[in-house]
């Protein structure tokens, strides 16, 4: 008994560390919430143009995409003259299907959301910044036809130049 | 007699968690959508025929943009930088001039009787515009708008437009309208 006792008074106290997973749950949580998950991988880069007037997006459950960019494989589907591609949720679209499936996506995007939601649902149109208009002319048309009519023109926020 | 159970080695709890924790840095992301949010018109009723719809000539400011992403305001080319001050003017017309839009007084909640401008932006753009020339114009169009109602709101209430309520928000959105109206576009080069 007194060899046991002995032993014990030279060690330090061990330091609890029961609680560090507290703390590291706790951040956890706090990522999760302030954070969203990627919705879809990106089939396209784009880098939206930049712009001093950007406001927030209120929701972000309220907010479809649609990326045009210059596609990321070699196997995607691609508008003339071969460098831009749509993707619209997980996939990029034909050049023939284009005014179909933006029809088909504002379709199931509303779908997809309850009765008083429908209305306030905006399209996020991300766009890089060197297409060219008549591809934008074409989903827009598309989107006005078949009434989504809030949209975004997402941009990068850049400060205000000094004032003159 | 019970016995004490063992306690559980928990001193991996948080290497577990800290895995956790960098898996859900790695998948989501922070950046919250912005842009420049618009409002297409209504579609086009079928049935109806189209109006044409009377503006006076002095009521609209016509923004060209070609294919070589040049601006042509009002038949007079301009640079970029430009067009906020030509947009403001327009929408302002501070001098109650014969050229500039005219006004009509409406009523308007918190502000009583106040002179709206009649003034229509009407934009077009080439086909092959590029989308930075477009957002950049819509940008600068959006600025002369909101630079206007901080002006009214400093003016009638000492605050700037971003900080008032909701309500006296939208009776400065009425008394300093945006009207933009974009024609379809032209495809100067045509390559079909």
């Amino acid at each position: 008994m007194s060899r046991f006792r002995k032993g014990e008074k030279k060690e330090l106290p061990e330091i609890n560390t029961g609680s560090t997973s507290d703390i590291i749950f706790m951040f956890l949580f706090f990522f999760i919430t302030i954070t969203n998950m990627r919705d879809a991988t990106l089939k396209v880069t784009y880098s939206p143009p930049k712009a001093t007037e950007v406001q927030k997006l209120e929701k972000k459950s309220l907010v479809a995409s649609i990326y045009v960019g210059a596609p990321v494989g070699k196997n995607e589907n691609t508008l003339p003259p071969g460098k831009i591609s749509v993707q619209l949720n997980d996939q990029t679209i034909k050049q023939e299907d284009l005014v179909a499936d933006v029809r088909d996506f504002v379709g199931t995007e509303k779908e997809s959301r309850n009765e008083e939601d429908k209305n306030k649902l905006t399209f996020s149109l991300k766009i890089d910044k060197s297409v060219q208009m008549r591809y934008v002319n074409i989903i827009k048309s598309e989107l006005r036809k078949n009434n989504a009519l809030k949209i975004n023109y997402a941009a990068g926020k850049i400060a205000e130049p000094k004032k003159n | 007699m019970a016995r004490r159970a063992p306690s559980i080695n928990t001193g991996s709890m948080a290497d577990i968690s800290f895995l956790l924790l960098s898996f859900f840095l790695m998948v989501s992301s922070i950046n919250t959508e912005q842009g420049i949010p618009r409002r297409l018109p209504p579609p086009k009723d079928e049935k109806a025929t189209e109006q044409k719809v009377d503006i006076n000539r002095r009521n609209v400011l016509s923004v060209l943009v070609n294919f070589n992403d040049e601006l042509l305001v009002n038949g007079e080319e301009i640079q970029i930088s430009q067009l906020k001050d030509k947009a403001m003017e327009f929408l302002e017309n501070p001098t109650n001039s014969s050229t500039l839009p005219e006004k009509k007084i409406k009523e308007i909640n918190f502000l009583g009787d106040y002179p709206v401008s009649e003034g229509v932006i009407s934009l077009t753009n080439d086909q092959s515009t590029s989308y930075d020339m477009y957002v950049q114009v819509q940008n600068e169009l959006q600025k002369a708008v909101n630079e206007l109602r901080d002006k009214v709101s400093s003016s009638y209430f000492g605050k700037k437009y971003d900080n008032l309520d909701t309500a006296f928000q939208n009776s400065i959105q009425k008394a300093v309208p945006m009207n933009i109206s974009e024609a379809p576009p032209i495809d100067y080069n045509k390559t079909e």
